[in-house]
């Protein structure tokens, strides 16, 4: 079996006087693909965000490679949820995914040709070569997100945690998306992903970890996620409905 | 001490000033909510080439007039903020400090202008700009308190109103409250209560009698009735406490002493209030923290 | 040089520092933090004075400095103490304006400093108080002390330029690469601060706001790309304060309120006419594209 390549232990966090996370544990091994769910509210950002010290963490501790943060900062890429920026800044789509280089070329060193070479590549993978000299607010939700995954992508992490890329975007990004995913845990990376739509759990995770402020079920898909397991994750206010695989929001009170 | 309370000017100038406190920590409380806080200090500032266009046209040193002047250089302010706002990418701060600015330039322009014509000098236009309140007359007085009761009685009387235009618009829209209408009146309270202020505190200090009070107010309460009263008292005794400091020696600045009594308060209020005071939400930490873990141990236990 | 050289001079640096400056104050959303800091100066500049008692430009400038960085740092820890962002602003540079104009009223007297020259700033006198500089001879003082603020601005911006970059638009990405985002910020405060003292003798508290702000917002409707942005907001900012002091011979008045003045000319050109932003384009053709 392979070795533990992020460990989670007894994290808590907070936001004032709400937990949002309590006593969360878990051991995710390189190579997999994993899908954070639970329902809003659930910690799921939050758990993101407090692994990569985004967040302040009240208890516990986490480590990759068996070592805190800090060190292995450079190893890890982070997409953060669209909303999060200014669509507005002065800059195009080629410039936005060079900014994944930033932490590599270093301080008062300047950004050179196989930079941008590197970054247009990334570009070319998602499939927005065109877009490049675009400024960011005149793509689409989904042309935006893939210029995010596009400056991951460049930043050649180990590990890749993404907030939610899915949210929003239209069909032919999601399935782009999905396929750079599976690409990357194809050459041994290992994914974590914010994901809100039960539907597609099982053709896109090889691994799920179902959250509500703490982890309620964790492993591979096709023992995890299992109806009764997902509606403990919801709080009963999930039903199961005719087909294999048809969810609705429901309340049984 | 004694003789300065007995002079009457300074009796009339401490009602005013606490007056004023009082009508400016109930509108901080609405602009607060709001969240446009240093929308207060772009108007005041904005408010100067209306004083001085005031002064030029009628030359003479009414409060009534430059009120009036500074009412509509204030409005024609806040009315190109919004537009910028939303006619283009400006975001609202840039476009609050670019009016702040310019408009204050403008008048400064205006104002150098007019103290080379004659008596412009003697008009005592400075210290209406800079704030000095121990030079207001009894009739300035009255015009000030007129108005800030004025002010202080439509808050009260469409407290309902206001609550939910502030707290929901969405939904004071569905019960038939007119959002433009409530915006136009709010930006009209506000103007009124910056440019009564005016003389007394001055333009650049005149913001913080609006922001400080009702920010030391939310360290005391959750209610928005409770706030405004805490805030109107903060803002009634910051007004006076200044006044009386600044009456203590000649010639000293009476708007500075009130924002630095208002101050104060402020830091009381967030080292000792009793709603996220900093002194109480470190107990709550230390408490929080201290049950997480035991909860985690007690788990644990359990589980051996 | 003459007389009027040495202030068109002194302007146009200006109108050049707080330009290139301005252009992240609107990026990073920051747009009023000039303003409390601006005012805030006046505190530092006092403080400098007691101390040393002389008007002396470094010891203003550290004190200036000194204050900015106060002011930015009681900002941020009122934020993180869930202060409204702007309400933190307005409570801590209106009080520590206060204690400014306190302490000028009671202990300095009107020796040297007073209020009024501090807000409006007295560009006339510049060429008066002179220095003598190796090789250049004799120059003002305060456009000595403006051409090496701009010269450590310059530096700042282009040797951090991607760092400015990157934490202005994805503070969060940022963040997760390992750049100190939040002491950038404080760097980034510093740099405002050292323009606005050294802007302070020419154009004052007040004024100096209008160029910071003014120059950087009309280049931002006029493109998309941050280099031109910052080349456009520098130019603005030397335009206005040229057109600023020529406004001011013609009419007979302040140079600095002019300065103000002309800068919000050059933004109203740019509000209508800019081919990019502007109201008249867009209203020419009003799709945009997807």
């Amino acid at each position: 079996m392979a070795k533990t390549l992020i460990e989670v232990e007894n994290l808590s966090a907070s936001y004032r006087k709400n937990t949002v996370l309590h006593n969360v544990n878990f051991e995710v091994k390189p190579g997999t693909l994993t899908g954070i769910v639970g329902p809003n509210g659930a910690g799921k950002s939050t758990l993101i965000k407090t692994m990569l010290n985004l967040h302040p963490a009240l208890t516990g501790k986490v480590s990759f490679f068996g070592l805190p943060f800090p060190k292995v900062k450079k190893r890890i890429g982070y997409v953060p949820q669209r909303g999060s920026v200014d669509w507005d800044f002065p800059t195009d789509a080629l410039d936005v995914v060079t900014m994944g280089l930033y932490g590599q070329i270093g301080w008062l060193k300047k950004t050179k040709e196989k930079h941008r070479k590197q970054a247009l590549s990334a570009l070319e993978k998602m499939g927005m070569k065109d877009y490049a000299d675009r400024q960011i607010s005149q793509l689409s939700g989904g042309q935006q997100q893939r210029v995010f995954l596009a400056r991951a992508l460049v930043q050649n992490a180990d590990i890749y945690f993404m907030d939610e890329p899915l949210a929003g975007v239209d069909a032919a990004t999601e399935q782009a998306i999905m396929t750079i995913l599976k690409e990357l845990k194809s050459i041994g990376k290992t994914v974590m992903v914010v994901h809100h739509d039960l539907q597609t759990v099982e053709n896109y995770f090889d691994h799920v970890l179902l959250l509500n402020r703490t982890v309620l079920h964790h492993g591979k898909t096709e023992r995890v996620f299992t109806k009764e397991n997902v509606a403990d994750a919801y709080g009963g206010n999930m039903r199961w409905m005719g087909g294999e695989r048809q969810y609705e929001l429901h309340s049984f009170k | 001490m004694s003789s300065i309370l007995l002079n009457s000017n300074t009796q009339w100038v401490l009602v005013s000033t606490m007056i004023l406190g009082i009508a400016a920590g109930i509108i901080g409380c609405l602009a607060y909510w709001k969240r446009q806080n240093l929308m207060s200090d772009a108007l005041s500032h904005a408010a100067l080439p209306g004083v001085v266009v005031a002064f030029l046209l009628f030359a003479e040193k009414n409060l009534l007039v430059l009120i009036v002047g500074a009412g509509i250089s204030a409005l024609v302010g806040a009315f190109l903020i919004q537009w910028i706002t939303n006619a283009s990418r400006i975001s609202e701060d840039s476009a609050m400090g670019m009016i702040l600015a310019v408009f204050y330039g403008f008048g400064i322009m205006l104002l150098t202008i007019a103290n080379r014509s004659p008596g412009g000098n003697q008009s005592g236009l400075d210290s209406f700009i800079y704030g000095q309140a121990a030079s207001m007359v009894k009739s300035d007085v009255i015009t000030m308190l007129i108005l800030a009761l004025l002010v202080i009685l439509v808050v009260l009387v469409g407290y309902k109103e206001w609550k939910i235009y502030l707290f929901d618009q969405e939904f004071a829209k569905g019960i038939g409250l007119s959002i433009k209408g409530m915006n136009a009146f709010y930006t009209i309270v506000l103007v009124t209560t910056i440019v009564i202020g005016i003389q007394a505190v001055g333009v650049i200090l005149m913001a913080a009698m609006l922001i400080i009070p009702a920010v030391s107010a939310r360290y005391w309460t959750q209610s928005f009735l409770v706030m405004i009263l805490l805030s109107a008292l903060f803002g009634g005794i910051s007004g006076a406490v200044g006044t009386l400091i600044s009456a203590l020696g000649s010639g000293l600045p009476t708007g500075p002493f009130i924002v630095v009594v208002a101050a104060s308060i402020f830091a009381f209020s967030l080292v000792f209030g009793k709603q996220k005071g900093l002194f109480i939400n470190y107990i709550q930490y230390r408490l929080h923290q201290k049950r997480v873990r035991n909860g985690m141990q007690m788990k644990a236990e359990g589980a051996k | 040089m003459t007389y009027t050289a040495w202030i068109i001079l002194t302007a146009a640096l200006v109108g050049l520092s707080c330009g290139i400056v301005g252009v992240f104050l609107i990026l990073r959303k920051t747009a009023m933090m000039a303003d409390a800091i601006s005012h805030t100066v006046l505190l530092g500049i006092v403080v400098a004075f007691i101390i040393t008692r002389e008007v002396s430009g470094p010891a203003m400038l550290i004190g200036g400095i000194l204050a900015g960085l106060l002011t930015a740092f009681f900002v941020q820890w009122l934020h993180t103490l869930n202060v409204q962002h702007d309400a933190s602003m307005g409570i801590v540079f209106t009080t520590l304006f206060a204690i400014g104009v306190i302490l000028i009223a009671t202990s300095v007297g009107n020796a040297h400093l007073d209020v009024q020259h501090a807000l409006m700033g007295e560009i006339t006198f510049i060429p008066f108080h002179t220095i003598t500089i190796p090789i250049i001879g004799e120059i003002p003082e305060a456009a000595g002390l403006l051409l090496l603020v701009l010269v450590v601005v310059l530096f700042f911006i282009i040797a951090f330029y991607k760092e400015w970059k990157i934490t202005s638009f994805d503070p969060a990405l940022a963040a997760s690469l390992g750049i100190p985002v939040l002491f950038m910020h404080y760097v980034f405060m510093g740099l405002v601060s050292i323009t606005t003292v050294a802007s302070f003798d020419a154009v004052g508290a007040i004024m100096v706001v209008a160029m910071l702000i003014t120059p950087a917002a009309a280049a931002y409707l006029w493109t998309d790309k941050l280099l031109i942005m910052l080349v456009l907001s520098g130019t603005f900012g030397v335009v206005s304060s040229i057109v600023g002091y020529y406004i001011a011979a013609w009419i007979d008045t302040s140079i600095s309120g002019s300065m103000a003045f002309a800068t919000g000319l050059v933004f109203m050109v740019s509000f209508f006419f800019s081919p990019k932003h502007g109201l008249v384009s867009k209203y020419i053709r009003p799709s945009k594209v997807a």
